[in-house]
């Protein structure tokens, strides 16, 4: 821990120098002759490990479970390279424990009873201390059994529909509410919102999102929804939605449409003459590996709830960003579930040292209070209910394929995955 | 040639040393988790079959049989859910008792053609009705106006997009995208125990085999030369006074059937079932691993079935960024130089050794030497 950079509300110090005061910290170990001595004994295998993990005198293995084939590879490939810079950093601090990481990476081929296989493989076989991986509902839906029933360790990075609690997950993303009352909020108040028209692609995350924000739209807000629809995976057709939008004329268009029925909606959004720079259009789909696809031009001006955005203006989010562009390419970009998989390896990190040992009910225990103060996103805590506490940001698009941050929640957002009266 | 029951001598030594090996070297070979994922290829084995005799034989090319495996797979896992969703188990939703998915969904009762699945003797029957029934239909509605070849084809893709867009639309319904997960128990008995495991691997091996029996028996029998004879001309069956589209039906029927078991055996060893393995894709696949065995080899579409799957999950083990091509180009290769498969590679170059080193044997043993052979 004493490696760590200082939490994001301490006066942020230049990062320049911040980086050199790093580079200075890290190099003091080796200048002391004995590295060992420096980082204390690492303890005892058969003390930290009393359940046949695998881990060894100098090592821990883990495992990387994500689609690297198929259609989800566009969108999981960030996450797979944050959570390997996750592990490089944390193996030049010393690693976990004393023990380096090394990880076996799996591939989900974005098939559902693939990700089973794969877990099971990496639970069974490999007896991985963690998994870093999954992406989609549904992945997640078909490894959760295998993880409870052979006690592994799932760190789950995507924002998602809640409804799910399991004491074998970290949910590192946002659960619904997280990403969706905050910006209602902000949209009604600042934009004096009265109407709203909700779209998704048809399946549960953004059904049950939808549902969430019609019952804070119509129960709390006390303004309307005048339209509901949604479209199969991979639908390109919009036009006749599209018209429906011009007749309602809604103060806001609420979009949670996913993959690549982007890129048709957005464009044909702009051909139709739906300026969004007039046009209030809220989404909580668009990070900025969509707005790759999408093309920056074609969604300039909508805006975004997510909690972190590769533009944020942070310390820790800085040194992340550069470090993550020297190691995968500076045309890489960050979004929200790339900055929410890099946390998975760092929290596991700091749990297994809160607890001392590898073994998943002691790392389970430990989980809740954990806190990752350099977090790029700003400092989060893990809630009892194994989700993170962390802000809620809205973005609005620019040409560029950036997000210029223009609100975020004075207070971290409690995770409620089952909430109350939104069900 | 001698016969054993409706076997020749040679088919009925083939049956056994594949009895030999998924009963016995595969069981003593594998840990349980390598042998649940054998149990699992060999599920769709019971696909490579139907097709082996629907297009092997009957010159029928369906790429929707992924339909019949994935209708078999959710009439046992509708059941599954079912008693996996008690009250008692549920008693966090706002409606206790239904599954997870119509809770989420809104729904507030189990829709009407859930009911039957209470029942593990109806859902059974389901298993194999609903998909054979479906078949019929299609059958019917094509094969009787003469519709077959690459347009049978294609229809059957399409009904197969049709179904999966119809299942992922209607999640209240069928659990969506996701499937329906997190299947525990068949009457009371954990079904994801390792010896649970263990007794499934044995049930699904001993259908498979009853499975091949039966389609040997079908080839043998009248009805498959019939067959063979409507695919190699249709018009000249069609003019001896059979009802072509019956034999055709009658075919195709049996394929979804054979589909639909090894569907429900999938669901039972997996866990869960999604609408993944009802689209085309996974259709086109379980063709191939009829291809790679041999498409008029039974057997063949076994071993093709198991070494696909093998290197399927072999190759994304060891590569797992690089698999797909590796297994891209397996198939070139099996196409390219092995037209008629492993079943091929066997009667060209293996069985004529085999004889030979027989034949010299024989003698050896004091058997009399054939006739034609040469005296040396």
């Amino acid at each position: 821990m004493s490696h760590k950079p200082p939490p994001t509300e301490m006066p942020a110090l230049p990062s320049a120098l911040r980086r050199k005061l790093l580079l200075g910290m890290a190099a003091l170990p080796a200048a002391a002759v004995l590295p060992r001595v420096a980082w204390g004994a690492a303890p005892a295998t058969a003390a930290v490990n009393t359940t046949g993990l695998a881990v060894s005198d100098d090592s821990v293995t883990v495992g990387i479970l994500h689609s690297v084939t198929g259609t989800m590879a566009i969108s999981e490939t960030g996450s797979v390279q944050a959570e390997k810079l996750a592990i490089d950093q944390i193996n030049a601090e010393g690693g976990v424990l004393g023990r380096k990481i090394k990880f076996i990476q799996e591939d989900g081929a974005s098939d559902w009873p693939t990700f089973a296989e794969k877990a099971k493989k990496l639970l069974v076989n490999d007896k991985c201390a963690a998994v870093f991986g999954c992406w989609t509902s549904a992945s997640r839906k078909a490894v959760l059994p295998v993880f409870e029933q052979y006690n592994g360790m799932l760190y789950y990075p995507t924002f998602y529909e809640g409804l799910e609690q399991s004491k074998n997950v970290i949910y590192t993303g946002q659960e619904a509410t997280q990403q969706i009352i905050a910006g209602l909020d902000w949209v009604t108040k600042e934009k004096g919102a009265k109407t709203f028209y909700l779209l998704g692609s048809d399946y549960i995350w953004p059904r049950t999102s939808n549902k969430i924000a019609r019952k804070h739209i119509e129960n709390v807000l006390k303004t309307k929804v005048v339209g509901e629809e949604y479209f199969p995976l991979g639908h390109t057709q919009f036009n006749s939605v599209i018209n429906k939008i011009k007749l309602t004329k809604p103060d806001v268009i609420y979009a949670i449409i996913v993959g690549g029925s982007n890129v048709a909606f957005y464009k044909q959004l702009k051909a139709a003459g739906i300026d969004l720079s007039k046009q209030t259009l809220v989404t909580i789909s668009v990070t900025e590996d969509e707005i790759d696809g999408i093309g920056g031009e074609n969604i300039a001006g909508a805006y975004a709830c997510m909690k972190y955005f590769q533009s944020l203006d942070n310390p820790n989010n800085k040194s992340f960003v550069s470090d993550f562009k020297k190691m995968w390419g500076d045309k890489t970009v960050i979004g929200d579930v790339t900055q929410a998989a890099y946390l998975g390896p760092w929290l596991w990190k700091l749990t297994v040292e809160k607890a001392g040992s590898f073994d998943i009910d002691k790392v389970a225990a430990a989980s809740p209070g954990v806190e990752f103060t350099a977090a790029p996103e700003g400092y989060v805590r893990i809630h009892d209910n194994h989700h993170l506490w962390s802000k809620t940001r809205v973005g609005r698009a620019k040409a560029d394929g950036q997000y210029e941050v223009i609100y975020e929640t004075a207070e971290l957002m409690e995770p409620d995955p089952f909430p109350k009266g939104y069900q | 040639m001698e016969r054993i029951g409706f076997l020749k001598t040679s088919e009925a030594v083939g049956i056994a040393i594949l009895a030999a090996l998924i009963l016995i070297v595969l069981p003593l070979g594998l840990d349980i988790f390598r042998l649940n994922l054998a149990g699992k290829y060999l599920t769709y084995a019971f696909v490579a079959i139907g097709l082996v005799l629907c297009w092997g034989h009957g010159g029928i090319l369906s790429l929707g049989q992924g339909m019949f495996f994935g209708l078999g797979g959710y009439a046992m896992a509708m059941f599954l859910k079912l008693e996996a969703s008690s009250p008692e188990a549920t008693k966090i939703q706002s409606t206790p008792g239904i599954p997870d998915f119509m809770d989420w969904n809104q729904l507030t009762e189990l829709p009407w053609f859930w009911q039957p699945f209470h029942s593990l003797t109806l859902s059974l029957v389901a298993v194999v009705l609903v998909p054979t029934a479906f078949a019929f239909l299609i059958g019917t509605a094509m094969f009787k106006r003469r519709v077959g070849g690459v347009y049978f084809a294609i229809i059957t893709q399409a009904i197969a997009a049709i179904l999966t867009i119809l299942i992922v639309g209607q999640q209240g319904y069928t659990g969506g995208i996701n499937g329906i997960t997190d299947l525990r128990t068949l009457k009371g008995w954990d079904i994801r125990t390792d010896e649970a495991k263990y007794v499934l691997y044995f049930v699904n091996a001993g259908l498979l085999l009853a499975a091949v029996a039966a389609a040997y028996f079908v080839r043998q029998s009248k009805l498959g030369r019939i067959l063979v004879a409507m695919r190699d001309k249709e018009d000249r069956v069609r003019f001896s006074g059979y009802n072509v589209a019956n034999f055709k039906t009658f075919v195709f029927c049996l394929a979804a059937a054979l589909s639909a078991i090894g569907g429900a055996m999938f669901t039972l060893q997996v866990g869960f079932m999604s609408p993944s393995f009802v689209g085309i894709v996974p259709s086109i696949e379980m063709v191939i691993y009829t291809a790679v065995g041999g498409r008029l080899s039974i057997l063949g579409a076994v071993y093709g079935t198991l070494l696909v799957n093998w290197a399927k999950t072999s190759f994304s083990e060891s590569f797992p960024e690089l698999w797909l091509l590796g297994l891209g180009g397996l198939f070139i290769a099996v196409v390219l130089a092995f037209p008629n498969g492993l079943a091929g590679i066997y009667a060209d170059t293996i069985a004529p050794r085999l004889s030979r080193l027989l034949r010299r044997a024989r003698p050896a043993l004091g058997g009399t030497v054939p006739a034609g052979a040469p005296a040396e």
